[in-house]
């Protein structure tokens, strides 16, 4: 069976899922009626639409990846449906422009390899991208933190989205250069190993960037998810477990001192250590408590579709930006452990599939590049539902593909369409004939 | 690169096994504490989409009901408005707030059930819905109580005193449940300390039992086989009882009497001989068997009830007639530092209506689920044997007696023979003319079917027979001939 038959019996599932989801979401308010099929028949046509064009355009690409994106894709429409219908329709508006976004990105990047030749152009976007919401008139502050860009009568445009793509892209193509001079080049004191300070100075420039992003944009989540990155292909590169200590060593001390020093970062880490405080509820303590007082709500089963209490009786919110950030807790309550386990196990299905491709990549480029944005991937499944369930500081991200946000369908559909590059290529059984 | 790239992966499985971790945490092994947690409101808001069960009287007739409004939450109306505000309470889910039976029931008006049964309902398609309660109270007679007391403060309390069902449980004055949802309403209510609507007095209530108390008294004598009805005693006024002259009303002697007679005219000075010869423990052991010293045995709200007995006037707390601060002739005529609910003298008279066989008292009868399936039925329960047979037959024919020609008269009934004792409890400062009518009862006695317990707080010099026994009679008339 070729690869792109196996993704498109994968893609059956994933429209039976939708299908169900909202006929469970239409049964709860008491009106069974052709919409759902109507859903799926649309939702189940796009797939197919995007799979015919990966038949032409990529034969070769990873074949799990596209079905276990739509699986995420449907289930987070109807989470959001379920929530509330018109973001639900704007966000399958969203699908459609990713899509249309997903094939360009096919189109033009055929060589993605050529990426390399802009590495510093891109470098140099990203961290402008990720500054701009800082910049007066056009920032927008959402809790405290500068994770927006407001582009009047259209949306709020995210640029950490799609920093992160540009920053992975511009660390594997700087780490193919230098990770053999990295190593080669390090000296051994006092039992650590030092890499030499002329290639290792950009990269720690990267790290000062970041955390100084870190009180630019005040978000200890996004800089998390981007050092976790960068350390993640500094390991890869290297072998070197000593670079990523050291790298950590550096990242705790900052986080430490942002922690005791910037009142806004220092009030999430106090929610986080105590989220029932009676005194900070009210308050700041309010979100993160009641995200888990919606887990707890949940169980092991959950409620079902739509029987989630998202608001009081007073038509305040009780779960804040259920649709967004605390999407995870939503899930939780509605379908219990069980549903959350499965979310996050198509999560690290997708993750493993991303190492896989870099596995199988061959050329150091490639190899980076997957394990770059596998691991970004992974990083930000890991800041948001670690948010929500207090494993670290909550910090507001989205979780790809499920939350409700254009900037971030937009750009997870750019990191996938990357992969299946990479993917495609390395697959490919007349590449080492062609090269 | 494999080798880190493997690594790596595993370092991702690891972050995403915590992941699983933490949602266990909190969905699984920390849910009851969070659930609990005071500042979680979900349960409480769930709660209100929950369509509440309805309190219903004997007659079917609705005390309680929920709801729906329009925002899909239910809200709590009492179509009887302060009629029933005391034995039913009030339910504002919103605030937390829960008395009388909307408390004791509430696992049951709340639909609360097992975490199985609940899955089951939703498979079946059913919403979760609450149970239903019918009390045993007799809204008809309620009302007759409850006007009967025209506004004075006070309390009236019928039981059937062979299954413990409570038929009437007034207390006035009382508030209209349906408007405590409003925090200015509750708190002015619960700030009126004069008239402290929001206070039980049919179970919280602290007053002196006057001469109501002589049937317990006269319980202890027989029973103990100390004396007989027909016992001579002598009935001369004043006495002096621990030092103190005590004097008989209109400070009448009357001689060398019979403990029947002494019942019936309501003889001070004798009843205190009687006290101080049974002793303190003999006393002791008779208020206990009555239920004294102990919360009444009533489905009702724990807070919302206190145990009648002597109580220390600096502390308040609980005194048994063998410490020496009791002046046990004075107790034994009701009057000390005796502290009595109208409840647990409705019980000492029903206890002897039942041929000394005390049945714990209950405002339920049953629990009807959403269908009108019985899920529960109250059955009658014995709480004690407080006397013998013998004995309460004795003192039916004593207390017959106290109706027939004795202090009782105005309680008479036509074609229904009734028993009781009136009493006249002293309040305030010595010579003070403030008195605490009372007036216990049950009929019919040759086959008792209510017990009832009448007090009025504060009148000006009336007395049991005059005040509170027109009110008992009413109230009978009305169970007995509904």
């Amino acid at each position: 069976m070729s690869a792109r038959t196996r993704e498109l019996l994968g893609l059956i599932p994933a429209s039976l899922l939708v299908t169900a989801g909202f006929a469970a979401v239409f049964i709860q308010r008491g009106s069974l009626s052709n919409g759902s099929l109507t859903y799926g028949a649309i939702f189940l046509g796009l797939c197919i639409g995007a799979h015919v064009f990966l038949r032409v355009a990529l034969p070769y690409a990873d074949p799990y990846l596209f079905p276990l994106v739509a699986v995420l894709a449907c289930f987070g429409l109807v989470m959001i449906y379920r929530i509330d219908t018109t973001l639900a329709r704007q966000q399958a508006q969203w699908f459609v422009v990713g899509l249309l976004l997903f094939v360009a990105t096919i189109v033009f990047l055929r060589d993605y390899r050529k990426l390399e030749q802009y590495r510093y152009v891109i470098a140099a976007t990203s961290i402008v991208l990720l500054v701009l919401p800082r910049l007066p008139g056009i920032g927008a502050q959402v809790n405290g933190a500068y994770l927006g860009v407001r582009i009047p009568g259209v949306f709020i445009f995210q640029p950490t989205e799609f920093a992160k793509i540009g920053i992975v892209v511009f660390l594997a193509s700087y780490l193919r250069d230098t990770r053999q001079v990295l190593v080669t080049g390090a000296r051994r004191v006092l039992g650590v190993t030092i890499p030499p300070i002329k290639h290792f100075g950009p990269l720690l420039v990267v790290w000062g960037i970041t955390m100084l992003l870190l009180v630019v944009i005040r978000d200890l989540g996004s800089s998390l998810m981007f050092y976790g990155a960068f350390l993640a292909l500094l390991y890869v590169a290297t072998s070197r477990l000593s670079f990523v200590v050291i790298g950590l060593l550096l990242f705790g001390l900052g986080a430490w001192y942002l922690g005791t020093h910037v009142p806004h970062v220092h009030d999430r880490v106090d929610v986080w250590l105590d989220p029932f405080n009676a005194k900070r509820y009210p308050n700041i303590g309010y979100q993160i408590a009641n995200s888990l007082f919606a887990q707890a709500d949940g169980g092991l089963f959950g409620r079902g579709f739509g029987e989630a209490i998202l608001k009081t009786p007073g038509g305040d919110a009780l779960v804040s930006a259920p649709q967004t950030d605390l999407i995870y807790s939503v899930i939780t309550n509605e379908l219990g452990l069980v549903g959350a386990a499965g979310v996050l196990m198509t999560y690290l299905l997708i993750v493993q599939r991303g190492f896989k491709v870099a596995l199988l990549a061959r050329d150091s480029f490639s190899t980076l590049l997957a394990i770059g944005l596998s691991s970004v991937f992974a990083l930000q499944v890991f800041v948001i539902v670690g948010g929500v369930t207090n494993v670290i500081p909550l910090t507001g991200v989205t979780l790809p593909f499920v939350s409700y946000g254009g900037s971030s369908i937009l750009a997870n559909f750019v990191l996938l369409a990357l992969l299946l590059l990479v993917s495609d290529r390395a697959r490919r059984p007349d590449a080492r004939v062609a090269r | 690169m494999s080798r880190p790239i493997m690594r790596l992966f595993l370092l991702f499985v690891l972050l995403f096994v915590v992941l699983i971790a933490w949602t266990s945490r909190w969905t699984v092994f920390e849910a009851k504490a969070l659930r609990d947690n005071a500042e979680n409101k979900r349960p409480l808001f769930a709660a209100l989409h929950v369509k509440r069960g309805a309190i219903l009287g004997d007659d079917r007739s609705v005390l309680a009901r929920s709801v729906k409004q329009r925002n899909g939450t239910y809200a709590r109306r009492y179509p009887l408005g302060s009629l029933f505000g005391h034995p039913v309470g009030y339910s504002n889910l919103q605030l937390q707030q829960l008395s009388g039976l909307e408390r004791s029931r509430n696992d049951a008006l709340s639909g609360q059930t097992s975490e199985l049964d609940s899955i089951v309902t939703q498979l079946q398609g059913k919403r979760q819905a609450g149970d239903n309660v019918v009390t045993t109270l007799d809204p008809k007679a309620q009302k007759v109580a409850t006007d009967a007391l025209g506004g004075r403060a006070g309390s009236v309390v019928a039981l059937d005193p062979r299954t413990g069902a409570v038929k009437v449980m007034v207390s006035v004055p009382g508030y209209d449940p349906n408007a405590v949802g409003d925090p200015k309403v509750f708190s002015q209510l619960n700030q009126d300390r004069t008239g402290a609507p929001l206070l039980d007095r049919a179970t919280q209530g602290q007053y002196p039992p006057g001469s109501t108390f002589k049937v317990l008294t006269a319980a202890a004598a027989i029973d103990s086989g100390r004396y007989a009805p027909s016992s001579t005693i002598n009935g001369n006024s004043p006495r002096r009882v621990s030092g103190v002259d005590l004097q008989n009303d209109f400070n009448q002697s009357f001689g060398d009497i019979t403990l029947t007679q002494a019942l019936t005219q309501s003889v001070n000075t004798v009843f205190a001989q009687v006290g101080e010869k049974l002793g303190r423990a003999t006393l002791t052991d008779y208020m206990k068997r009555f239920g004294f010293y102990a919360k009444p045995q009533l489905d009702y709200p724990g807070n919302q009830m206190v145990s009648s007995g002597e109580r220390d006037p600096r502390t308040g707390g609980l005194l048994l007639p063998t410490s020496s601060q009791v002046d046990l002739g004075r107790m034994a005529i009701g009057q000390d530092k005796l502290a009595v609910t109208p409840l647990q003298m409705a019980e000492v008279v029903a206890a002897v209506a039942n041929g000394g066989k005390l049945m714990k008292p209950h405002l339920t009868d049953r629990i009807v689920d959403p269908d009108g399936r019985t899920v529960t039925t109250i059955a009658p329960s014995e709480q004690s044997q407080a006397i013998k047979p013998s004995t309460a037959q004795a003192l039916n024919q004593m207390m017959r007696s106290v109706v027939e020609e004795g202090t009782g008269t105005a309680v008479q009934l036509p074609g229904v023979s009734v028993a009781g004792k009136t009493g006249t409890a002293q309040k305030g400062a010595q010579g003070s003319n403030i008195t605490q009518p009372w007036f216990v009862a049950f009929a019919p006695a040759d086959n008792p079917q209510i017990a009832i317990a009448v007090t009025v707080e504060k009148s000006a010099g009336g007395f049991g027979g005059t005040v509170a026994a027109p009110i008992a009679r009413q109230v009978l008339l009305s169970l007995l001939h509904p």
